[in-house]
């Protein structure tokens, strides 16, 4: 039984900080900017291959991996910002909605042209492979490293969002985007360096998570559903927000899956239901 | 001639215009007659036919929410799946299987569902609004596996046996049966859409679309219009889902997936949107599309659907009938010039 409760724990706490990882940049960015950006789940999928063409072509160490996933994938993102996502600022959500899930769908097809549809797996380093000792009991060091890298992450965003002038900047803009313009900050670079961060945050979600979840070029579909949930149901914008939010809906998930598998995502979609139907705009949104 | 200035005159042609849009035009007869024409030139085709005239119809009714009253919804296969369920159930599970009863009870209950869902969901704005329709579609399809000793889960409910049309004509190998029954449902609902948009309904839901707070200001009830749109759209995608249950003569969960959504907003955008003939255009474009492309090559076919989307975004936000637009509009300028 405690057993049980503590497999779940940890399970879910490594599979919650997945989804803040690759989350909280839609979510500052789609606060910040207002722009659906359903590309996202593209970028994690992107950056989970890019991790495996690093580790197995190139012989690179998995660490060195994410470093080079997250400055590959945010520098990417940076061409795609500057020449299509910031034609549409001014657009209409429909429009951004349509180039977005458009540039899924590419990408999807170009990783299947690559990498083919089958699943792909990376070989964990074997520092990363067995179980760690905790005292209490013995966890896989693979999520205990998970956690303790999502742990470390909350920490250095918290830090950049709240602590250094960068953070105050991206929240001014955050809550009053016309007021911050008019007080001199620039937005739109603002935005370009913003977007490159969440986008290199979440193909480092995509490279962490390879293991936990598998890597397939669908992906980008298929758990973007969830990133989208975490950041409705934490609040556009709100990083403590996405952190709650990828915690509930991180942890209810991967206790469903423990105790009724059968019910697969239905509880935590009518969660997220229930909460926006009482809050819109989400548990820590600005009304 | 002298341009004319005065204001009643210039009133005067604009009720013109309202009151005479509503004709019908030669050029309507046109998508009809290419469906009959089909029906002869393409015997061999008609089963993939019938699938094109069943995307219109579910396109149509996406177009009456999306393109006429503005509300962006990623969980129209909702509806679809809905409709196609209540067909299937029927069946497998009551063994009902008469094809236009069963029509009536797949618009029946996709509109409660519509309108229920309807009620709550459309006092939300925005990106909350995008979400909670994409999580009504998943929480179906959830619903539908968490239930599968109903729906068959994910192996879907296959093998059922539809009753003969009217109880005299049986379907045959070659979906001849099949495209004339779509053929004409499809047209019978067209002409009730039609009638829809040109009502002061339809003037009453273009009004939502392109200033919301003006439609508040005047007092129209909005979130009553928009519910009764979004009520009817729902029962016509259900109509849409039956039929494709019925042709195809099974039923599995991929009817709720959002890829459907995404499909049916390609179709409707491709064609062009707030505008009766869109649906057409778009789905008969993409499924051909499809139908050669995905055979060469999956990948090359969805890559393909996402540079379609990103060039419809940048380049032709009306659609093609939009486009066509334009493009004769520039002409005629250059030849009057």
């Amino acid at each position: 039984m405690i057993g049980q409760i503590a497999n779940i724990l940890v399970d879910g706490l490594a599979y919650a900080m997945f989804l803040f990882i690759v989350s909280v940049g839609l979510s500052v960015t789609m606060g910040l900017m207002g722009f659906v950006n359903l590309a996202h789940g593209a970028f994690a999928m992107a950056g989970g291959y890019v991790v495996l063409t690093a580790t197995r072509y190139f012989g690179v160490p998995f660490l060195g991996a994410l470093v080079i996933t997250f400055l590959v994938i945010g520098a990417i993102s940076v061409v795609f910002e500057r020449t299509l996502y910031s034609r549409l600022y001014k657009a209409g959500e429909l429009d951004q909605v349509l180039l977005t899930i458009g540039l899924a769908f590419m990408a999807i097809a170009g990783i299947t042209y690559l990498f083919g549809p089958i699943p792909q797996h990376v070989v964990l380093p074997h520092w990363l492979a067995g179980h760690i000792d905790i005292g209490l009991r013995t966890v896989p060091t693979y999520r205990a490293f998970l956690i303790v890298v999502g742990f470390l992450l909350v920490i250095a965003l918290w830090y950049g969002f709240e602590r250094t002038t960068l953070g105050a900047k991206i929240r001014a803009a955050v809550d009053n985007r016309r007021m911050a313009q008019s007080v001199g900050i620039n937005v739109d670079l603002l935005f370009t360096l913003t977007f490159a961060i969440g986008s290199g945050l979440a193909a480092l979600g995509g490279g962490l998570s390879i293991h936990l979840l598998g890597l397939t070029p669908t992906f980008a579909l298929v758990y973007l559903v969830l990133f989208l949930l975490v950041v409705s149901v934490g609040g556009l914008g709100s990083v403590k927000g996405t952190l709650v939010a990828a915690l509930v809906l991180g942890i209810f998930d991967t206790t469903g899956k423990y105790l009724y598998a059968e019910a697969g995502g239905f509880f935590i979609y009518a969660i997220a239901m229930a909460v926006l139907l009482i809050k819109p705009a989400g548990l820590y949104g600005r009304e | 001639m002298s341009k004319p200035t005065d204001s009643t005159f210039l009133l005067g042609r604009h009720v013109d215009f309202l009151l005479n849009r509503h004709r019908f035009k030669l050029a309507e007869a046109l998508p009809w007659i290419l469906a009959i024409a089909a029906f002869f030139l393409l015997p061999d085709r008609l089963t993939f036919g019938s699938q094109v005239l069943i995307m219109v119809l579910f396109a149509l009714s996406l177009d009456l929410i999306l393109g006429y009253a503005g509300i962006v919804t990623l969980g129209h296969a909702a509806f679809f799946g809905l409709g196609a369920y209540t067909v299937g159930l029927l069946v497998i599970r009551a063994g009902w299987n008469e094809p236009i009863s069963s029509l009536f009870a797949a618009a029946a209950v996709a509109g409660i569902a519509g309108f229920l869902s309807g009620w709550v969901l459309l006092r939300y704005r925005g990106f909350t609004l995008l979400m909670l329709t994409l999580a009504t579609g998943v929480l179906l399809m959830e619903l539908g596996n968490l239930r599968s000793d109903i729906t068959g889960g994910y192996d879907g409910l296959p093998g059922m046996v539809i009753a003969p049309l009217f109880g005299v004509f049986e379907y045959d190998l070659y979906g001849k049966t099949n495209y004339i029954y779509a053929l004409v449902v499809l047209f019978i609902i067209f002409m009730i859409v039609r009638r829809i948009v040109y009502s002061p309904f339809g003037e009453a839901l273009t009004g939502i679309r392109e200033n919301v707070r003006r439609m508040h200001a005047i007092g129209a009830p909005v979130h009553r219009h928009l519910v009764v749109a979004y009520t009817i759209a729902a029962a016509i995608a259900g109509v849409a889902g039956a039929l494709n249950a019925q042709t195809n003569a099974y039923v599995t969960l991929g009817v709720f997936e959002f890829d459907r959504s995404a499909a049916v907003m390609v179709i409707l955008i491709l064609g062009g949107t707030g505008r009766l003939y869109g649906a057409f255009v778009g789905a008969v474009i993409y499924m051909v599309l499809e139908d050669y492309l995905a055979k060469w090559s999956p990948e090359f076919w969805q890559f393909g659907v996402g540079l379609l989307l990103v060039m419809a975004v940048l380049f032709a936000r009306r659609g093609l009938l939009g486009l066509f637009e334009d493009i004769g509009r520039y002409i005629s300028k250059k030849r009057t010039s």
